[in-house]
């Protein structure tokens, strides 16, 4: 095989690999999208929150501890030294089931029969005040994010694909992030058990009933508000294994939230109302983007393309095909 | 009692179709102008200016041409941060090649040229709707942003990226610029906006207005009775480009003076905000837009009064307060009233009416 032919796989596969990412942070959009019809603008920030719980707990900080500080003048920072993972992430879970619950309570509920625009504007209110609990809760600085998950280039894919080049030739192998390897195994699992939770157990079928119609699935005795409070709590479950991913690669900070930025044209390519849209959506991003990057950001000498070519794409994409690749067909009556 | 109409008649068509039909209103907008020309310049110093007066004027302008667009005409656009970056360049690069060229005019060109890019970005519009379209938008902000930030042409090649402004003057006195006093920065925005706000006002109760109008109560049926939807939507994308357009001209050339594009045009700086303000102030409300303008200027320094003057936080963590307060603040603004104040200010008006004996 040729060396250009090598690099070619390599970029699509580290493509695959980071829209896996995309993926995830997508799929928690569309199944509250799905279930409420809201556009969780705030996706992005439990993502970011979820992962600053989780150091939190990991690190054993007192939450809020700097305001209680400033105010009474004391000296709090940790309880405890370190906590075990497994723990950790189970808190972190139980958390993100009470936010769920909290905001349903003080949020959904007030606005059910609103304007879409003005549940979505909800959600980037929802979005200030969680960044801010979450400063608030645990501080602004950067923080390394450690579950055990492995990083660094994949020694293994180095070898055996050295071998691969014709002979002579300067090819040092393909490098593939093990991080990324096991964000795809870990969002297949989440993926494949999403899909039996609800083609197999009651709970699932009454999810897959509201995101059908909400009415009918009121007249059947399904109670809305349950399923709203367990959608925002997958949700959350998935903002926070994608808030690790993300974390365990570039650190616990503000610009984690921004990956919410990120998902959208991954949601518009897919349609906002598909699982599997998401997921192919993100794939076709995260490989778009890579080969823009290399292969057409070299004839900008700016580079740094990544910022709106997924929007770009998406956009011409939706010239096409309005509802996305896999959206309902949209029906307009007058 | 204090806002009664009864005993004034209308008997002609033009007072039929005033502006402000009311005895009432006319005192107050006539009193309201008064204040704002012959007062405040006078009295206005560099803290009220910097801080609240022109803020305010800037994200009037650019909150009524949001308005225009998704208020009016109901697309809704996320990317006013892009648009108002183009408003500013384009003053940029207008002052470097033309530098006679009196200030008023490159700002209005530059206000064209915004809506020019818009009518480009507003193409999309004609195949995608709601959400999609929204999202659609953010593609103009990255992609503007990204451009004046990546193409050396646009900053005239300067090292830091950043655009500064040179000093140009009106009637001799310098509107931008470092040494520009206060009044005549204020004067120059108040004309402004005052000017462009009645035009806007006049474009929405024309057939354009009520077109755009048609267009987002239900755009099938408007296409049906007649409205030509490409033309109208395509027009509310260039006029709503415009305002805000000038808007940006004016924050860059007046408000900032200097400029790096990700930090002042960013989506959570300008555009988010701009959206805020027109959901606070009321969807399709020209009034909500200078409420909302004024809200969203004014808050986060009572904030920041209230908790680093008042209650001695360090300033980082007054700052996540303030995030926390803005986010919870919109969504029990959006739960007691998703009107927005210009609906409370009609309610307040109704109550007054009939005030003090309401039985």
């Amino acid at each position: 095989m040729s060396v250009e032919l090598l690099n070619f796989i390599e970029t699509v596969l580290n493509g695959l690999m980071s829209g896996v990412m995309y993926s995830l942070v997508a799929l928690g959009f569309v199944l509250i999208f799905k279930a409420s019809g809201v556009f969780n603008f705030a996706q992005g920030v439990f993502a970011l929150f979820a992962a600053l719980t989780l150091v939190g707990y990991q690190t054993g900080q007192v939450p809020f501890a700097h305001l209680i500080n400033e105010l009474f003048g004391t000296n709090y920072h940790n309880w405890y030294a370190s906590m075990p993972n497994f723990l950790a992430i189970l808190l972190t879970m139980v958390t993100m089931i009470a936010l769920a619950w909290i905001i349903e309570r003080l949020v959904l509920k007030h606005l059910v029969n609103q304007d879409p625009i003005i549940l979505f504007m909800a959600t980037i209110g929802l979005a200030f005040a969680l960044e801010g609990v979450g400063d608030l809760m645990w501080g602004s600085d950067v923080k390394v994010l450690d579950v055990g998950i492995p990083s660094g280039g994949s020694i293994w894919l180095e070898e055996a694909t050295i071998g691969l080049a014709a002979e002579g030739s300067d090819y040092y192998g393909m490098y593939v992030d093990v991080l990324n390897i096991w964000a795809t195994v870990i969002a297949v699992i989440l993926v494949v058990s999403l899909a039996l939770f609800s083609q197999y157990t009651k709970t699932g079928r009454a999810l897959r009933a509201v995101a059908d119609d909400h009415q009918a699935a009121l007249s059947v005795g399904i109670s809305l508000r349950s399923i709203w409070i367990l959608v925002w709590a997958i949700s959350g479950f998935i903002a926070m294994v994608a808030g690790i991913m993300w974390g365990t690669e570039s650190g616990v900070q503000f610009s984690l939230s921004l990956i919410a930025l990120k998902a959208l044209p991954v949601l518009i390519l897919g349609g906002f109302t598909s699982i599997p849209g998401a997921i192919i959506g993100g794939l076709l991003i995260g490989v778009g983007e890579k080969l823009a990057e290399i292969y057409i950001g070299g004839y900008f000498e700016t580079g740094a393309l990544e910022n709106w070519f997924a929007y770009v794409m998406a956009l011409v994409f939706l010239l096409f095909r309005p509802q996305g690749l896999f959206g309902d067909k949209i029906i307009e009556r007058v | 009692m204090i806002y009664k109409e009864t005993g004034q008649y209308k008997s002609s068509y033009k007072s039929d179709h005033a502006i402000f039909p009311l005895l009432q209103d006319k005192i107050a907008f006539s009193t309201l102008m008064f204040i704002a020309f012959l007062i405040i310049p006078f009295v206005i110093n560099s803290y009220w200016e910097k801080a609240i007066l022109v803020p305010f004027l800037i994200f009037s302008l650019a909150a009524i041409g949001l308005n225009i667009l998704t208020g009016y005409c109901g697309q809704v656009s996320l990317g006013t941060g892009g648009f108002m970056a183009v408003g500013a360049f384009s003053t940029y690069k207008i002052m470097t090649y033309f530098p006679d060229m009196n200030i008023m005019i490159i700002i209005l060109i530059s206000g064209l040229i915004t809506a020019a890019v818009g009518i480009i970005f507003g193409l999309p519009s004609l195949r995608i709707k709601g959400f999609y379209l929204a999202v659609a938008t953010l593609a103009s902000q990255f992609f503007l942003v990204w451009l004046f930030n990546k193409v050396p042409w646009f900053y005239n090649y300067s090292d830091t990226g950043q655009i500064t402004v040179s000093e140009r003057t009106m009637f001799g006195i310098p509107v931008t610029g470092a040494e520009a006093p206060s009044y005549a920065t204020y004067l120059f925005c108040l004309v402004l906006v005052v000017v462009l706000s009645f035009a806007a006002k006049n474009l929405i109760r024309s057939k354009m207005g009520r077109s755009w109008m048609a267009i987002r109560d239900m755009d099938i049926a408007a296409e049906i009775i007649g409205v030509p939807p490409l033309k109208t939507k395509l027009s509310a994308f260039a006029i709503s480009s415009f305002y805000i357009g000038v808007a940006g001209a004016l924050y860059f050339a007046v408000f900032l003076g200097a400029i790096e594009v990700t930090e002042s045009f960013d989506i959570m700086t300008i555009s988010f905000p701009v959206l805020f303000m027109i959901i606070i102030g009321g969807l399709g409300s020209m009034l909500g837009s200078f409420l909302g303008a004024a809200f969203v200027v004014t808050l986060p320094i009572g904030l920041k009064f209230l908790m680093v003057d008042m209650v001695g936080l360090s300033a980082v963590t007054a700052k996540h307060f303030e995030i926390t307060i803005w986010g919870l603040l919109m969504i029990v603004f959006l739960i007691v009233e998703p009107h927005g104040l210009a609906r409370l200010w009609s309610i307040a008006k109704e109550k007054l009416r009939r005030w003090p004996f309401p039985y």
